[in-house]
């Protein structure tokens, strides 16, 4: 069974205590992790100011208890920097949590994040825009089954876009997950991810440094961004624009010395500016989820390389697949991607409609939007 | 003196007789109206009083009462006007009654006497057919119209001298019917200025031939509106009973035409339209656009950017083939039975799947929530119009109306063969029950179906609509049966409103 001290949760109070101001603060151009990294007194002397008095007063009506109970009450593990099982990569950082609240078994959190003076098991954050493209979402998807295939925990905010993507990526492959989340760990946010969520719990791990019931002010998603960096063995950005949250917790996971890798995209798109700037920077080029494999666990992880291919190759059709099927599948596996262009040779639309639609039954390929087609990868 | 005249008021899309009593007696003099007549009924006394005036009779100096009966009914326009004046002639002694008595009377009165043609003149006359009169005397700017309607003496007049001579038997008036309109092949754009587009083309054709309702998705520009301009280019001619039809829709809505219509309506309202703009309303209910697309093609560009309430609004036509308006004691029933094509955007800003899109999945699934509900459960097809390549652009056009329209009639005329057992003349309006009876499919068809349902590409009550689509799809490849290639198509037709991986989203769950 897993503690955490009085003191970590004192501490972790009157960050709760301090919500608003911290948010005053973040307005006032303050960099959130700095703020963060602070002694008690020196936070309540830069935040707080004169009403340092009236805060403590309050924190005095907030005692460890309290946030345990809370936290008991909804199903929540508490840990702090003390605890063995407090992730052994989290200690890297000088502005890391005090405490960690796990919603999902503590063990399995454990196991997946690694503690103190354990092994490192190999973690990857995946972070993007939430406005993703469809290819961003897929190449997001992708990642994330490519890697949990091959035994990596994914680590994401559970964020709408491309971190939601790479969760159900991960989950899809039956591979395992963490969020990590801005407020309290048992509040499903947002609240169209509520069955990752569930499913996250169940298989993986949510985190949160905020105690139970907390509801995330905007510096929260800052300071959460740590923990994913933290977490992380690597980071992989996926899509994100020029001075996006993504491009932060890039920038954190580099000065704790961890490997960052960018996915490409169009130089004309706003979605690519960010990772194609972190490339021009030296971030490491991902294409698929081989390169994110080497990137986590180094060159030649031969190991892991035939678990990846398994999820990153195409689904291999079935033997006694018709010819003219056959012949449009190849058609799709050589790049004629889009409904015109596969209409457009000697087949006729009214064929080339059934095909696809018997391929896509089959489970072979996909469709997304704009008309295109994609071969299905990965075994499920 | 009493006398009595027949006219014919107009209720929803059709003539119903009304019977005019004047009754002239000793009394203080006076002219009243009664019966239930609005404002222009009303003021109808001094256009009467006036016109018979300037015709040279004296109106005697008693009491005028005049009744329009049933006096239930509601009475409204100025198409009372010729039957009072009649009447009145009547009981002055100046008509014969008897004749009166056999023919029905419908205008509206000048001062001077001129008559003038009232909105709704084919309803009337078709009216005075149903009602067993042998002749209808009207305005000569509107009797070609009467005319179309066969088995009806009509009798054009230019003033009220002239109706008085025609009652009289002293003038025949007599308008002929109009010869058969040349049966000239529809005007209007032609496929062949279509470039590119195999996949839209084919699914226009079986929307065509099955009178399947049609939702077009794609960026700005692609040609979603050059298509469904099309379609009615390729749908098969009106029948007579069709076209009179059109033709007395677009009388009661004020269009005059002197000859059948001959082209399918195709009506493509702004997105601003109020729903009563779009279903028929207003105090006196008039057609609305759904109605004025009766037997032709309805195009709603912009599907999401229209009002909630004008969506929902279509509901009821979209699933009955009318609408009924009702507005203080009576029912108005306007046909609504026309196909719907609608085209959005894929995404707020419509460029999804290109760099150039801005919208997160947020934003699009708020998006495609306004189109969702009534109406996408609604459509039977549903695809992509994507940029055609410039390849396609300089390419010739890959076909023309005329071949389209050749397919389109085939196939139409293997579902009229099988009328008598479905019912209906097109695959879209099977019924349900029927649907199951008339489309069977094999055992592979049937593991596809089931497949496609566990597989979440088909929702319950996508089921029929596949059905159907299938069996037009079959019908256009002249086959007996569904086969699975049928099916498929139809599917992959059905799919692309619900299909798209889930992170992507479909149109319709």
């Amino acid at each position: 069974m897993t503690h955490a001290c009085d003191d970590c949760l004192r501490r972790t109070a009157l960050v709760e205590l301090l919500a608003g101001r911290l948010e005053i603060a973040r307005r006032g151009g303050r960099p959130v992790r700095d703020v963060l990294a602070l002694g008690d007194d020196a936070l309540l002397a830069a935040v707080a100011g004169r009403e340092t008095g009236a805060v403590l007063q309050r924190l005095r009506d907030r005692p460890p208890a309290a946030l345990r109970t809370a936290a008991d009450g909804v199903g929540l593990t508490v840990l702090c920097r003390h605890d063995t099982a407090y992730p052994a990569r989290l200690r890297d950082d000088r502005a890391a949590p005090r405490t960690l609240f796990v919603a999902g078994r503590p063990e399995r959190f454990a196991e997946l994040a690694g503690t103190a003076g354990g092994p490192r098991p190999p973690v990857a954050a995946i972070v993007g825009t939430r406005r993703a493209s469809p290819d961003g979402l897929e190449v997001a998807r992708l990642l994330g089954r490519g890697l949990a295939a091959a035994g990596v925990t994914v680590v994401s905010g559970l964020a709408l876009g491309i971190d939601g993507a790479a969760h159900d990526g991960a989950l899809e492959a039956g591979g395992a997950t963490i969020a990590v989340l801005a407020g309290g760990a048992e509040i499903p946010y947002p609240q169209r991810r509520r069955r990752t969520h569930e499913a996250i719990v169940t298989r993986g791990a949510v985190v949160s440094e905020m105690p139970a019931g907390f509801r995330a002010f905007p510096w929260s998603f800052l300071a959460r961004n740590r923990i994913i960096a933290g977490l992380g063995a690597a980071t992989i950005v996926v899509e994100a624009a020029e001075r996006s949250g993504s491009l932060v917790t890039a920038e954190l996971a580099l000065e704790l010395g961890r490997d960052v890798g960018a996915v490409p995209g169009a130089v004309g798109s706003w979605r690519s500016r960010g990772t194609n700037a972190l490339l021009r920077d030296g971030a490491t080029l991902i294409r698929d989820a081989r390169d994110a494999l080497d990137l986590v666990l180094g060159f030649d992880a031969a190991a892991h390389t035939a678990a990846a291919a398994r999820a990153a190759g195409p689904v291999p059709p079935p033997p006694d697949l018709e010819p003219d099927l056959a012949a449009l599948l190849t058609a799709v596996e050589s790049g004629a991607e889009s409904l015109d262009v596969l209409a457009n040779g000697t087949r006729s639309a009214a064929a080339v409609q059934a095909g696809l639609m018997e391929l896509e039954l089959l489970g072979l390929v996909r469709r997304s939007p704009g008309g295109r087609v994609a071969r299905v990868t990965g075994a499920l | 003196m009493l006398a009595s005249v027949t006219t014919f008021t107009l209720q929803g899309v059709q003539g119903r007789r009304v019977t005019v009593e004047v009754d002239v007696r000793q009394g203080l003099p006076g002219f009243t109206i009664v019966g239930l007549g609005d404002r222009s009924v009303r003021e109808a006394r001094e256009r009467v009083r006036a016109a018979i005036a300037n015709a040279g009779f004296k109106i005697p100096a008693s009491r005028i009462t005049v009744n329009l009966a049933p006096a239930h009914l509601r009475k409204e326009g100025p198409g009372f006007d010729l039957a009072i004046a009649c009447g009145l002639l009547a009981a002055m002694g100046e008509l014969p009654r008897e004749r009166l008595a056999s023919m029905a009377v419908f205008g509206e009165l000048a001062l001077g006497g001129e008559l003038r043609g009232c909105r709704g003149t084919l309803a009337v006359a078709e009216g005075a057919v149903a009602a067993g009169f042998g002749g209808l005397v009207l305005p000569l700017d509107v009797a070609a119209e009467a005319a179309l309607v066969e088995g009806l003496g009509v009798h054009g007049a230019g003033d009220l001298d002239q109706v008085i001579a025609i009652l009289r038997g002293q003038d025949d008036g007599a308008v002929p019917p109009p010869r058969r309109p040349p049966r000239a092949s529809p005007a209007g754009p032609d496929l062949a200025d279509v470039r590119g587009h195999r996949l839209p083309l084919r699914a226009l054709t079986i929307a065509a031939a099955g009178g399947h309702n049609l939702l077009l998705a794609g960026p700005p520009g692609t040609g979603k509106t050059m298509l469904a301009q099309r379609l009615p280019s390729i749908l098969p001619p009106l029948t007579r009973a069709e076209a009179i039809e059109v033709t007395r829709i677009h009388s009661v809505a004020g269009r005059r035409h002197d000859e059948l219509v001959a082209a399918r309506p195709y009506r493509a309202p702004h997105h601003s339209i109020s729903a009563s703009g779009l279903v028929g309303g207003g105090p006196s209910p008039l057609p609305g656009e759904a109605t004025l697309a009766h037997h032709g093609v309805l195009f709603l560009d912009e599907l999401a950017e229209f009002a909630r309430p004008a969506l929902e609004a279509l509901r009821q036509p979209l699933e009955d083939g009318r609408v009924t308006i009702v507005r203080g004691q009576h029912a108005a029933v306007f046909p609504t039975d026309f196909m719907l094509v609608a085209s959005t955007n894929p995404c707020p800003c419509g460029h999804l799947g290109t760099p150039r899109c801005r919208c997160g999945p947020a934003e699009i699934s708020r998006y495609r929530r306004r189109l969702s509900g009534p109406l996408l459960d609604r459509m039977d097809l549903g695809l992509e119009v994507l940029r055609p390549s410039p390849e396609e652009l300089a390419a010739a056009p890959l076909t023309s109306s005329a071949a389209e329209r050749e397919q389109v009639l085939d196939a139409r005329a293997r579902q009229q063969e099988r009328s008598d057992r479905t019912g209906t003349s097109h695959n879209a309006r099977l019924d349900a029950a029927t649907v199951r009876r008339e489309v069977r499919l094999d055992e592979r068809g049937e593991a596809i179906l089931h497949r496609a349902y566990g597989r979440g590409a088909l929702s319950p009550r996508g089921h029929d609509r596949v059905l159907r689509v299938a069996r037009t799809i079959a019908d256009l490849d002249a086959a007996e049966h569904v086969r699975a290639p049928h099916l498929l198509e139809a599917l992959a037709l059905r799919h692309q409103l619900g299909g798209g991986t889930a992170a992507a989203g479909g149109l319709a769950a």
